[in-house]
């Protein structure tokens, strides 16, 4: 019941907004439907822990073996949460931002919404590809609809990266659907399949499905779409995609991958722990010489998302537990920068750190939020990303690969890294002294605070008590890191 | 029964509420209430903690555990505190110091508009509250919660006036030098977590755990723990940060700078002290990292003119003599050195805010001279710090000293002699400091001349206070050899810090040493009277200068490090990614658009030509066919 709703709200408010035309009602119509949404959200997550309202199972196309199921359990609950909380703040942000078209906009948005809850729900591994699409697809529209200068050429990039990715997801989904014995894409069916499979036939799954993963993430070096894509697109819908849709990768892997080809993932892990690395080094650098906030800080992103793979690679309870957790705080605070930089872009009318300075004396609150969050992005303990990345720094440190100390240290260098570049925006557009550009503006107005307030308070409380989150994805965490244990130390039988 | 010391929390606590009123009403609060708010929590805070010390002294300590931060799989992570001899005697130094350098601030900054008060109080506190989690943390992850947290604040201080780029960049280099010992820290949690599944205190120290261990994983912890306290406490090679930290206003300098945050290494080794004493090497190396850089600071501050900057390299070397005793397992002297360290630099620092505020904001010593007619509280106080720091009894400074020089000496002559060499420069830079400030003739404009004047009550209060500690602090941990049971601290900090009796030395030998030290102290003093006394600035040549530009230790960072990376960063972003990276990719699309244009022309339109092709292509495909089924 729970899940279907979460899919349901946002899809049919999202095709009910096209028809409305008003630009101010269709604002406030998106802000009730994803505040709906995070109501029932929080009701799935508070009050309803009964199965039977966090799951739904109904025919769908039952020629093909495929039914509508979708089920909410603890990796579905985060980032369902995740995506309900975002929604509603991305709205309050960009509130006072003007769209033409504002209908199409916001209908699109929400339908990307939906896609995007489908995603977290699916039980199934078609319905999961069609949400996967369903995700997509409004957002091409948005960045070629409503995107900066280069829009075009950015969202062709954009749209060839993720539909490769996307075909050759399909390809491996065909591949192990064949492999079932009912037929059926049932996901019980997809992780028996791939306990049959060779060792060979493992590795053509895991590459075909993952590459896919990789370039939602995206893995370095598969991740040259992000940046631009990122500075192209409206931010609100940057907001969407870097805050919730790169973790449809994460989420992929967790659900889809691990559980079905552990082997080869587990193989593959002693090559894709040191790029995940070398991505970190490789982006924190890059992001270190930025002059524009908003590929600063989608370099950044993509060095926090290497943590988060290289986590994942890690497949032990410590590692994947900082995952999960990190996925959500990454989410929220990659959407708080990105207020930030909406808000000075919209203001200033520029996003170059050489233009900017003194915004802390112009716009104090400002200051106050932007510092905040941006300590949260350098993981400052009792912020919400000092949990996620010392379990993943734990995970890696005792996880069992060869060089683990070294990919330890490797690692802890984007600590120091992105100190560096953190420090440096804050420092050349809060402080110093104002300019013609930054000497008239004013501070940020109710919405921009009610947005930002909700963010740090995610921040502290997530930092501050993260059990509670923790003990959300245990269950799923605990399952998944027993099953690399497994291969780890298999268990000789006695003859 | 409930345990008297149940009420600890509030001792953070206090604080954290302070940083919240006066971090949100900042806007709307005037500036006596952020005063009040701002000293009356710490104040507070300190009777508690009067509190807590005369609990501890009874016997009574207590371990609260309040919530799980982190508990995964195994690893459980609680919020924790331990209130033992070793944290109530830091709880007593912080929240003291901390108290009057609040006061003192309300003086020293309140031509700062109210907001900014309100600020700076909200920082001021939320650093005391970090500080004292720090220390009062029953396991080693609070401790970085507090250690990060302390770094944090001092970032926040430094660039406190952050219209300055040069404040701006200052802080941002602290928090980063900071952070590169905070990784390994956190590499050696890590490393306890994979070796002995915990982090508490009372569970590592334990000796069943500590048998676990190797001698190696003991020799890596400690060593990363080690660096860790390098960043933080100023040490070879991450010392660099805190001269520029003097960008800060100077009660800040006082209180993070001298007396609290940079001694946060200090408290964290002899935490561990059980596990340093297992490992030689480290041990070793701490000794020898310590000894260096208590020389190479003491040897630039000869020739620093600012008057925060010598007090920060004399922070730096006398960092350094903390650690020598660390490295010599003198581990109480150490905390007897924080002690006396925190009184007399701390009055220090705020003398020279009193010099800095009676000059009109200058720093540069060549410029003052003559102080004492007009500043006589500042002068005397300031006085009484120096003779502190130099080491002439019965002044603090010269007890805690003694301790270390002891141990030094114990260890091996060498250290003693390079020690001993070090406590004649301080107390060289000191009175040269002392003289040129305070004696010959006035050397600024008329301007400052006229403008001349001794501090308010609220400043020179909290320095008569932290001078009369100056003077007796130094009594509560008098060596056996000069009166029996004079050496309290060594007692209260046993439970602790346990003591090996195996190496001591005559009581002849220590009046010797003693004597020695004394003696060539007051040699250096009178020899920095006869040059400084009628000082007058000239341009440093040959050593001089190199010393001035502090070994050019910084260009060469910048030089080996910082460039590198940068152009590393630049040649990524620039070349790499947009010819390499991407070019691949552009490079797949453009061969799939050279490609289809290619194809494009084989649609011509004509009739003819399809089928032409058609047929071609069918031949094709049996010739094909046949060869298969063959």
């Amino acid at each position: 019941m729970i899940a279907v709703l979460l899919i349901l709200v946002p899809l049919l408010t999202g095709f009910a907004s096209f028809f409305i035309k008003n630009e101010k009602t269709v604002r406030s119509w998106a802000l009730f439907s994803s505040l709906v949404t995070l109501g029932v959200s929080l009701t799935g997550l508070i009050w309803l822990k009964d199965p039977k309202y966090l799951s739904h199972t109904c025919e769908w196309l039952p020629a093909l073996g495929s039914s509508f199921s979708v089920k909410l359990d603890g990796l579905g609950l985060l980032l369902t949460l995740l995506n309900a909380i975002s929604f509603p703040v991305i709205f309050i942000a960009t509130w006072n931002t003007p769209y033409r078209k504002a209908n199409n906009f916001f209908a699109l948005m929400l339908l990307g919404q939906a896609g995007m809850m489908g995603v977290f729900l699916a039980m199934d591994a078609l319905l999961f590809y069609f949400f996967w699409e369903l995700a997509l697809i409004p957002m091409y529209f948005l960045c070629s609809q409503w995107g900066g200068e280069k829009r075009i050429a950015v969202t062709f990039k954009f749209f060839i990266y993720t539909f490769v990715g996307s075909l050759l997801m399909l390809i491996g989904i065909l591949y192990l659907y064949n492999k079932t014995t009912s037929h059926s894409f049932s996901i019980q069916a997809f992780y028996d399949a791939g306990a049959t499979l060779s060792a060979k036939q493992q590795n053509l799954v895991f590459w075909l499905m993952f590459i896919a993963f990789a370039i939602k993430m995206p893995i370095f070096p598969l991740h040259t779409w992000q940046p631009d894509t990122y500075e192209q697109a409206p931010t609100a819908t940057t907001m969407a995609l870097s805050g919730v849709m790169v973790k449809m990768g994460v989420f992929g892997v967790l659900r889809w991958l691990f559980p079905i080809v552990s082997g080869a993932a587990f193989q593959w892990g002693d090559f894709l722990t040191p790029l995940s690395i070398i991505g970190m080094i490789y982006a924190s650098l890059i992001a270190l010489r930025q002059d524009d906030m908003k590929r600063l800080i989608a370099y950044s992103s993509i060095a926090h998302i290497g943590l988060l793979s290289a986590g994942l690679f890690t497949q032990n309870t410590s590692g994947l537990q900082g995952v999960m957790i990190q996925m959500f705080s990454h989410g929220i605070n990659i959407i708080g920068l990105w207020i930030v930089v909406e808000w000075i872009e919209r203001k200033t009318g520029t996003r170059k750190l050489s233009q900017l300075g003194g915004l802390a004396q112009t716009a104090p609150s400002l200051a106050v939020f932007f510092v905040i969050i941006a300590l949260a992005n350098i993981a400052l303990p009792l912020t919400n990303a000092f949990v996620g990345e010392f379990l993943i720094f734990n995970g890696i440190l005792s996880s069992y690969t060869q060089y683990y100390l070294w990919f330890t240290v490797m690692a802890g260098i984007c600590i120091i890294l992105g100190a560096a570049y953190t420090l440096r925006m804050v420092r050349k557009a809060a402080y110093g002294n104002t300019n013609e550009i930054t000497g008239a503006v004013t501070d940020i107005s109710l919405s921009e605070k009610v947005a930002l307030g909700i963010i740090v308070l995610l921040i502290f409380c997530i930092g501050v008590f993260p059990q509670p989150m923790l003990d959300l994805t245990s269950g799923v965490t605990e399952s998944i890191a027993n099953k690399f244990e497994v291969i780890r130390y298999p268990v000789v039988m006695p003859k | 029964m409930q345990n008297a010391l149940q009420i600890v929390y509030l001792i953070p606590l206090l604080p954290l509420i302070g940083f919240l009123i006066n971090g949100l009403g900042r806007n709307y609060l005037s500036k006596p209430v952020i005063s009040l708010v701002g000293c009356g929590t710490i104040l507070a805070s300190f009777i508690l903690s009067i509190w807590v010390f005369i609990q501890v002294r009874g016997g009574n300590t207590f371990d609260p555990h309040y919530f799980n931060f982190i508990s995964v799989g195994k690893l459980v992570i609680p919020f924790a505190f331990k209130i033992d001899q070793l944290s109530s005697l830091f709880l007593l130094i912080i929240t003291g110091v901390g108290f009057l350098i609040h006061v003192y601030s309300t003086s020293y900054m309140h031509e700062e508009k109210p907001e900014h008060f309100g600020r700076y109080f909200s920082y001021l506190n939320l650093f005391v509250f970090s500080m004292l989690l720090l220390v009062m943390g029953a396991n080693f992850v609070i401790l970085f919660i507090g250690w990060e947290g302390v770094g944090l604040c001092s970032y926040l201080l430094i660039g406190y006036w952050f219209k300055n780029t040069a404040y701006n960049k200052a802080a941002s280099k602290a928090f980063i030098m900071n952070r590169i010992g905070d990784l390994a820290f956190l590499i050696a949690i890590f490393w306890l977590i994979a070796k002995l599944g915990t982090v508490s205190f009372s569970e590592v120290f334990a000796a069943t755990n500590l048998a676990k261990l190797k001698t190696l994983d003991i020799t890596v912890i400690t060593i990363l723990l080690f660096i860790g306290a390098t960043g933080k406490s100023a040490q070879i090679p991450l010392y660099t940060w805190l001269p520029d930290a003097m960008a800060g206003p100077t009660p800040v300098s006082a209180l993070i700078h001298a007396a609290t945050m940079v001694t946060a290494g200090i408290y964290m080794i002899a935490r561990s002290n059980v596990l340093y004493s297992m490992s030689h090497i480290t041990m070793d190396i701490v000794a020898y990292t310590g000894l260096a850089t208590a020389l190479l600071a003491a040897t630039i501050a000869l020739k620093q003119n600012d008057i925060k900057k010598v007090l920060a390299y004399s922070t730096v070397s006398q960092l350094g003599f903390m650690f020598l005793a660390l490295g010599t397992g003198a581990y109480v002297a150490a905390v007897f050195h924080v002690m006396t360290h925190a009184f007399f630099k701390a009055l220090l620092f705020l003398g020279s805010g009193s010099v800095i505020h009676a000059m009109s904001g200058e720093q540069d010593i060549r410029y003052m001279g003559g102080l004492s007619k007009k500043l006589k509280i500042t002068f005397i106080t300031f006085l009484i710090g120096c003779i502190a720091i130099a080491g002439i009894p019965p002044f603090s400074g010269f007890f805690s000293k003694d301790a270390i020089l002891l141990s030094a000496y114990i260890k091996s002559p060498v250290l003693y002699g390079i020690a001993l060499f070090t406590a004649m420069l301080t107390a060289f830079y000191m009175f040269r400091l002392f003289f040129i400030t305070f004696t010959g003739s006035f050397r600024g404009t008329e301007e400052q001349k006229h403008h001349l004047h001794e501090s308010p009550a609220a400043m020179t209060i909290p320095l008569v206070i932290l001078a009369v500690l100056s003077i007796i602090g130094g009594l509560v941990g008098v060596p056996e050899a000069i009166m029996h049971g004079g050496d309290k601290l060594t007692a209260f900090l046993s439970p602790v810090i346990a003591q090996h009796a195996e190496h001591t030395v005559a009581h002849s030998t220590e009046y010797m040493l003693m004597g020695l030290s004394t003696g060539l102290v007051i040699v250096m003093i009178i020899a920095a009277w006869f040059i400084f006394r009628n000082y007058q600035a000239k341009e440093a040549t040959g050593l001089g200068k190199v010393l001035e530009n502090k070994w050019y230790v910084d260009e060469i960072y910048d030089t080996l490090i910082v460039k590198p990376l940068k152009k590393l960063g630049s040649f990524l972003n620039d070349i790499f990614e947009k010819n390499v990276v991407d070019g691949m990719v552009n490079g797949v699309g453009k061969l799939v658009n050279y490609g289809s244009r290619q194809m494009r022309l084989l649609q011509s339109g004509q009739v003819g030509a399809y089928v032409l092709l058609m047929v071609l292509s069918m031949v094709v495909f049996f010739v094909i066919q046949f060869f298969i089924r063959k």
